[in-house]
């Protein structure tokens, strides 16, 4: 506690932060939370002042480690990249999205039927697995990285884009094997929660100010097309939100 | 002990299109119904935020939570079935309206051939023209018979359409006009017409125009939202059972909707039922509703489960063919189609309503010659325009990968160029297709799931590469020169891709107690006292949606309850 004090006034190195902050456990530095945290940190706002664009409060984390949220922002980018058409995955916040999903009742199957007894059945019968979605990808981050340490000897969020994508190939095709879960299906599901990310209601945290409905023409939640039903060529709108449908 | 609730004349299991309908006819005639469904009451003000594709379209959020009660598969007996843990092929409707609620509202009427199956295919090919183990069967009534039935549905529903220039005789048009035609349909109109095919508007539950039913119903019309399939329309403009037939019922003062009852058996003596045992959810209580007349309105699934479980009625048996309780179980075949990539053109594809389209009966039914084809009937074909949004729709030409830079540049600059157009195949019976009790999977009270046997047939798979081809004929012709792919290969069924919500048989009507389970008021043969109503009635699945038919046996069904009623009893045919 005293040497808490006495370091107050020094400026906050990445090395103190952990120790003050109790996140240092007997020498082992947990990374992912403290780094993005001091990545992130700011100087304090000077309450009132006008310049500073409202802070998006979603932006925190329900579910993942900031370890698994780096892992899987870098992979979102790779299946939805930002370039010259408009933002990718990650500006989107469709990382945000997916922890967001995992913390509730999607993330815990809590529609699907969990019951036993548990057999591995044919393709056609669907998933038969015990393991919830938010296990799945507690896996499926791991074994990212434990891949791409075995092929490059760094984290996958730490590997060249290209690198990255040899990763997520080999994930997609089954090149790596897995025995907990299927790669391929996991890889499936990020592909497709990325997806959901990119282009659900920005209630949800991604989708950010609409920019994936914008990319798309997709003018969002419109009470009504009859003006435009039969009408040629593309129509264009600028997309509204729940929120607008709310607030409006 | 369960409690023991007071007489009434009628109970109906399940308050959907069937429940609402019997409610609606019966109470209007004075007879006291009590309505028992195991999900929440619904109303138009739900849909306040219903514009939203994840809550709603992948999440499920208006369908049967499957953590309580699933449905188990297998392809064949020599499989393990497995339960369904999470929706895929179709889904499950729950609450008050039940899938009418979120359904798309496309309202066929099957074919005069349909119902007469098996004579006029024999007729014209032959008793050979039916591979081994297909048991198809006449239905124990004919089109003709059952079109007042037909009109007096879509008098109710309000349905917008133009006449079918190859289906069955009509005695009256539609009673609203067809709906906005947007250039997709126009260019499939003007293909077929080139081709010398017969197009038409698709008949549909999402009101063209205002509309007052003849129950004095009024509501508004279709604002061609985009989200319909799976969403509740917050117009009331799509025909559901809580905007049509449940206040219609509602208003005698003689019908009681009771929420959050779960009914886990029939009551009977062997010979008729005395009522129904239900389980109030919400205090997890048994209770008893004695009744005289015992109508199941369940869907297939569980109109074939609760007569399993409650022992009435004689069970199917594929090893001998005898037995009639989950028999003839069938679906839809529903893979084949084309699309078409156009490089110049843009379509407002987000735009729609889930009745909107384009469609053709030449390759269905009987309408075209089978004498050289391996399969009998066929495919309605359409193209429509039901709202396409932006998660579910992704489509890129083959060759373009899944994810990374070349797809997420392909699947924008696709959303707006891609029109298909799809065939909706009939499924026919077998032998080896049947629901009965799953020995090992159980619902949340304990009780067995329904477990489905069934895989698609070379039947199917001759059907949907014929009709595949013909949808490819038709894209070619709309001017898709760019880039056209046709799925012709239909595969295993498979649980897992979305394909309908059109399951079929189980408790199948026909002339006949040796091969059907209720006659044609949907009665059941061995308890004169129970009706069965729903496509567990269909004895074969035609290449239509099936609520029309569904809706127009429903209305058959209301009227022998009544005349059941009146009589004292006995059977009605
Ligand atoms: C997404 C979707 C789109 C569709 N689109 C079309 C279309 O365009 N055209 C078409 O013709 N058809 C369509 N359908 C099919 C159509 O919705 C059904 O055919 C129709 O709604 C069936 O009505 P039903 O009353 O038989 O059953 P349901 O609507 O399923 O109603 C049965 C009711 O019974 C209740 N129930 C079940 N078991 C019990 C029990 N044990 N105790 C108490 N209550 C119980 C359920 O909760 C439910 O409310 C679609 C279906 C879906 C899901
Ligand atoms: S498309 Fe039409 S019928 Fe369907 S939900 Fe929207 S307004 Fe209602």
């Amino acid at each position: 506690m005293l040497e808490q004090h006495e370091k107050q006034d020094q400026p906050v190195s990445r090395r103190n932060f952990l120790k003050n902050s109790g996140l240092v456990l007997g020498g082992l530095v947990v990374g992912g939370v403290a780094g993005s945290l001091l990545r992130t940190q700011q100087g304090p706002q000077q309450p009132g002042a006008a310049t500073a664009p409202a802070a998006d409060f979603n932006q925190a984390l329900m579910y993942f480690t900031g370890e698994q949220f780096r892992v899987i922002e870098a992979a979102c980018e790779r299946i939805f990249p930002e370039d010259e058409l408009g933002p990718g995955a990650k500006a989107l916040g469709a990382a945000y999205f997916i922890d967001h999903q995992l913390a509730g009742e999607w993330g815990f199957n809590a529609r699907d039927y969990m019951q036993g007894p548990f057999y591995p059945g044919e393709a056609t019968q669907g998933y038969q697995g015990r393991l919830k979605r938010r296990e799945i990808f507690d896996i499926g981050i791991q074994e990212m990285n434990n891949y791409s340490n075995s092929l490059e000897g760094k984290k996958f969020y730490e590997l060249t884009p290209e690198q990255q994508d040899t990763v997520l190939k080999a994930f997609e095709t089954d090149e790596v094997k897995l025995t907990t879960i299927s790669a391929s299906a996991f890889f499936a599901m990020l592909r497709a929660t990325t997806l959901e990310g990119v282009y659900s209601d920005p209630l949800y945290g991604g989708n950010k100010n609409m920019d994936g409905w914008r990319m798309k023409s997709f003018p969002g939640n419109q009470m009504a097309y009859t003006q435009i039903i039969e009408q040629e060529g593309l129509a264009k709108m600028e997309p509204l939100s729940l929120r607008d449908h709310q607030h409006g | 002990m369960a409690k023991k609730l007071p007489k009434v004349d009628v109970v109906v299991v399940g308050v959907g299109w069937g429940g609402g309908i019997i409610a609606s006819e019966l109470t209007k005639q004075g007879l006291t119904v009590v309505g028992l469904e195991r999900g929440k009451e619904r109303k138009t003000e739900d849909y306040f935020m219903v514009h939203d594709e994840l809550r709603y379209a992948l999440r499920y959020e208006l369908m049967q939570d499957l953590s309580k009660e699933t449905i188990t598969f297998r392809s064949k007996p020599s499989v393990r079935a497995l339960p369904m843990r999470s929706y895929g092929s179709f889904l499950l409707g729950t609450g008050l309206g039940g899938s009418g609620v979120h359904w798309n509202g496309q309202t066929f009427r099957f074919l005069p051939y349909d119902f007469e199956i098996r004579s006029k295919t024999i007729e014209r090919y032959g008793e050979k023209k039916f591979p081994d183990g297909m048991t198809i069967q006449d239905w124990g009534i004919t089109y003709d018979e059952l079109e007042p039935y037909f009109d007096r549905f879509e008098q109710m529903a309000g349905i917008s359409g133009e006449e079918n220039p190859l289906g069955g005789k009509r005695s009256k048009p539609y009673p609203t006009p067809p709906m906005k035609m947007p250039p997709a349909l126009k260019m499939f109109a003007e293909a077929t017409k080139k081709m010398n095919l017969h197009p038409y508007m698709m008949p549909s539950a999402n009101l063209s125009e205002a509309y007052t039913n003849p129950d004095g119903v009024s509501r508004a019309a279709c604002q061609y939202c985009g989200f319909c399939e799976r969403f509740g329309c917050e117009y009331g403009a799509k025909a559901d059972p809580v905007v049509t037939v449940i206040p219609v019922a509602k208003k005698t003062g003689k019908f009681e909707i009771r929420t959050h009852s779960h009914v886990r058996r029939i009551l009977h003596d062997g010979k008729k039922a005395t009522g129904v045992m239900y389980t109030d959810v919400t205090t997890g209580e048994d209770i008893e509703q004695p009744a005289d007349i015992v109508v199941l309105t369940s869907y297939v699934f569980n109109n074939t489960r609760l007569l399993l479980m409650s022992n009435l009625g004689r069970p199917y048996d594929p090893n001998t063919g005898k037995g009639v309780i989950g028999k003839n179980y069938a679906y839809q075949v529903i893979r084949g189609g084309a699309i078409g990539f156009y490089e110049d053109r843009e379509f407002n594809v987000f735009a729609g309503a889930g009745a909107l389209g384009m469609t053709i009966d030449d390759y269905n039914g009987d309408n075209f010659d089978h004498s050289d084809l391996n399969f009998i009937h066929g495919a309605n074909i359409s193209i429509s325009q039901t709202g396409q949004r932006p998660i579910g729709n992704n489509k890129v030409p083959a060759g373009v990968p899944g994810w990374g830079k070349e797809f997420k540049a392909a699947s924008i600059k696709y959303y707006t160029r891609t029109l298909s157009v799809g065939a909706q195949g009939a499924c026919m019976p077998f032998r080896h297709h049947f629901l009965d009790l799953d020995p090992t999977y159980k619902d949340v009270f304990g009780d067995p799931l329904m477990r489905i046997t069934f895989d698609f047939e070379e039947q199917d798979r001759q059907l949907a590469a014929y009709c595949a081809d013909r949808c490819g004929e038709i894209i070619k012709e709309m001017g898709a020169a760019d880039k056209i792919e046709v799925n012709r290969k239909l595969g295993p069924y498979d649980i897992t891709p979305y394909q309908s919500t059109h399951n079929t048989g189980g408790v199948i009507m026909g002339s006949s107690p040796d091969t059907s389970a209720v006659n044609n008021y949907l009665q059941m043969w061995d308890a004169e006292n129970v009706f069965v109503v729903g496509a567990s009635a269909f004895p074969h699945n035609s290449g239509y949606n099936p609520t029309g038919t569904m809706g127009a046996l429903s209305y058959r069904a209301a009227e022998g309850i009544l005349k059941y009623s009146k009589s004292g009893g006995g059977l009605l045919v």
